[in-house]
């Protein structure tokens, strides 16, 4: 595995209601990758973004970032880092080319025309640039977001729930500006509860739940778990067991003998379906209807989860 | 040190105010040459004068003061509070810039924004009564430390409201009676002897008393205690706010 440019060790969280939001939480953010967070609201997420980025401050055990602490020497880790936040908080009064520019000065960063304007013509906000932001809809607010977490220069950039409440096409366009960054170098750290966006643009995909981290995988290894398909038939006469021509194929059954269900590699590019259902009306078997299930992320997902519940 | 931060705050609220021209300049100007229409001309000329000053020359520290004091506690309060109310307050937070920095930032343009209109009130003192400085040197030092003190103060407050209702708590109930009851528009000379003792716990007694001796070396107290009191009261601004920087009071949780 590359160098971490984010280490969570031990992490934990309290806060002053005696809500525990973080019980010891460790995690390594490689440099240059994606990865997505995924969990239900209340699972933590966001304490965890925000004591990274220094908005909460942690109860136990310490955060690196770019090998410094984030609590003693916030001023090299901050200036590390984008955030953008959920909620879409904005200076309503304020134009799009002030607010960016402003958080390109907090971060210590001398006034750079040029890039700001580049950072604008990418998020396709370059004709609003004077605009206040009150006259701009939700989707232009949260591009918005992104261009003030980007006006630094950033090498890690954290998107808290980035497609809550977006439509379709700026979800694309959001990607597109996801990809360009990560081609850049830029390590890229999301929060979500769309399955799929994890699917599509993680290179892996981290669980959270009730303060802890349940599971964090290569997306690769995840959808391999994915990959497993279920052929199930719906026999037209229920089996006692199953015959001995079909015992190479690992088949079970299920509902009192009356559907007969197959488990293969979806991923896997040789016909298997082809010379099974021969072999089954080789043997005499008939079925009714047939179906197929797919382990989604979401399965295991909820199944992680259900498994604390 | 983060200069960048530092000025980029200081300019952003600047910049604020040149949003808010009317609101911020116009509108104190206004209401204080009414003063001096209504008490220097009109009621004025029929008061005697105090200690030998003008009655419309007399009230002039107080007037400045007045709007001095106003002006610095709401732009002080309202720069911090307004990131807190519309959430853009992470970003303070999520920066590399320390609380000292967020603090000089917010009340370096607060105090500003008060001296600047301090300033204007004074400029315009001249056209209706007579104005002199005796001693420019004091009269500047209880100008700015007033204008940072009370800043910090708003800063305070900023930091301390939970709502609008909060933040106009102290400006709008605290500092009006203080501010009149504090000898801005008379000597507590004339008053009975029990008001007399009574006034010296007003802080802002101490504070027009102090600079108008300034302008015109009457004084119901003693200057120097004037300028000892308002170093203390700013001394203990500052263990408050850093106090609330420490423990990260209602900015960080």
């Amino acid at each position: 595995m590359p160098k971490s440019i984010i280490s969570v060790e031990r992490l934990t969280k309290t806060y002053a209601n005696g809500f525990e939001a973080l019980k010891g939480v460790d995690l390594e953010i490689a440099e240059g990758e994606i990865l997505a967070l995924l969990g239900p609201n209340g699972a933590g997420k966001t304490t965890l973004i925000s004591i990274i980025c220094g908005i909460v401050t942690p109860s136990g055990g310490r955060v690196l970032a770019g090998g410094h602490d984030v609590v003693r020497d916030f001023r090299e880790t901050r200036a590390l880092i984008g955030l953008v936040p959920q909620e879409l908080t904005t200076d309503q009064f304020e134009t799009v080319w002030n607010t960016v520019s402003f958080s390109r000065g907090l971060h210590g960063k001398k006034p750079n025309p040029a890039y700001i304007e580049q950072v604008l013509r990418d998020l396709s906000l370059w004709d609003k640039k004077d605009f206040m932001l009150r006259q701009l809809s939700g989707g232009m607010k949260r591009r918005v977001l992104i261009a003030k977490a980007l006006s630094h220069e950033p090498r890690v950039l954290f998107l808290d729930e980035p497609t809550a409440g977006v439509d379709v096409n700026l979800r694309k366009d959001m990607w597109q500006v996801v990809g360009r960054l990560r081609e850049s170098g830029v390590t890229i750290i999301l929060t979500t509860h769309y399955i799929e966006e994890a699917e599509e643009i993680a290179d892996r995909v981290g669980v959270i739940d009730g303060g802890r981290l349940l599971l964090v995988e290569d997306k690769v290894t995840l959808m391999k778990k994915l990959g497993a398909k279920q052929l199930i038939l719906e026999l037209s006469e229920p089996l006692g067991a199953i015959p001995e021509a079909l015992s190479g194929y690992g088949l079970r059954l299920e509902n009192e003998g009356q559907a007969l269900v197959y488990d293969y590699d979806g991923h896997d590019q040789t016909d298997r379906i082809g010379p099974f259902l021969q072999a089954l009306s080789a043997a005499g078997i008939s079925f009714k209807d047939l179906s197929t299930r797919q382990n989604s992320l979401e399965d295991i997902f909820v199944s992680l989860i259900g498994e604390r519940a | 040190m983060n200069w960048q931060a530092m000025k980029s705050i200081y300019l952003f609220e600047m910049a604020r105010t040149r949003r808010t021209l009317l609101q911020s300049i116009v509108s104190p100007v206004l209401s204080t040459s009414l003063y001096f229409i209504v008490f220097g001309s009109a009621i004025g000329s029929r008061i005697q004068n105090i200690e030998g000053v003008s009655y419309g020359s007399f009230i002039t520290p107080g007037l400045i003061m007045l709007s001095l004091l106003t002006l610095c506690i709401s732009n002080g309060s309202f720069g911090i509070y307004f990131p807190k109310f519309t959430g853009t307050i992470y970003e303070l937070l999520s920066s590399p810039v320390s609380m000292p920095e967020i603090l000089v930032g917010y009340v370096g343009a607060a105090a500003s924004k008060g001296l600047i209109v301090g300033a204007i009130i004074l400029g315009t003192a001249y056209f209706f009564v007579d104005v002199t400085i005796q001693h420019p040197l004091l009269m500047i030092t209880f100008f700015v430390l007033t204008a940072i003190t009370f800043s910090l103060l708003g800063f305070i407050i900023g930091i301390w409201a939970t709502n609008f209702e909060q933040l106009s708590l102290i400006p709008s109930l605290v500092i009006p009676p203080l501010t009149f009851l504090g000898g801005c528009f008379y000597s507590i000379n004339m008053l009975p002897p029990l008001w007399q003792t009574v006034s010296h716990f007003n802080p802002v007694l101490y504070l027009v008393s102090g600079f108008r001796w300034s302008f015109y070396g009457i004084s119901d107290v003693n200057p120097w205690i004037s300028l000892a009191i308002i170093i203390a009261f700013l001394g203990v601004c500052l263990v408050l706010v850093s106090w609330m920087f420490r423990t990260g009071y209602r900015l960080k949780s």
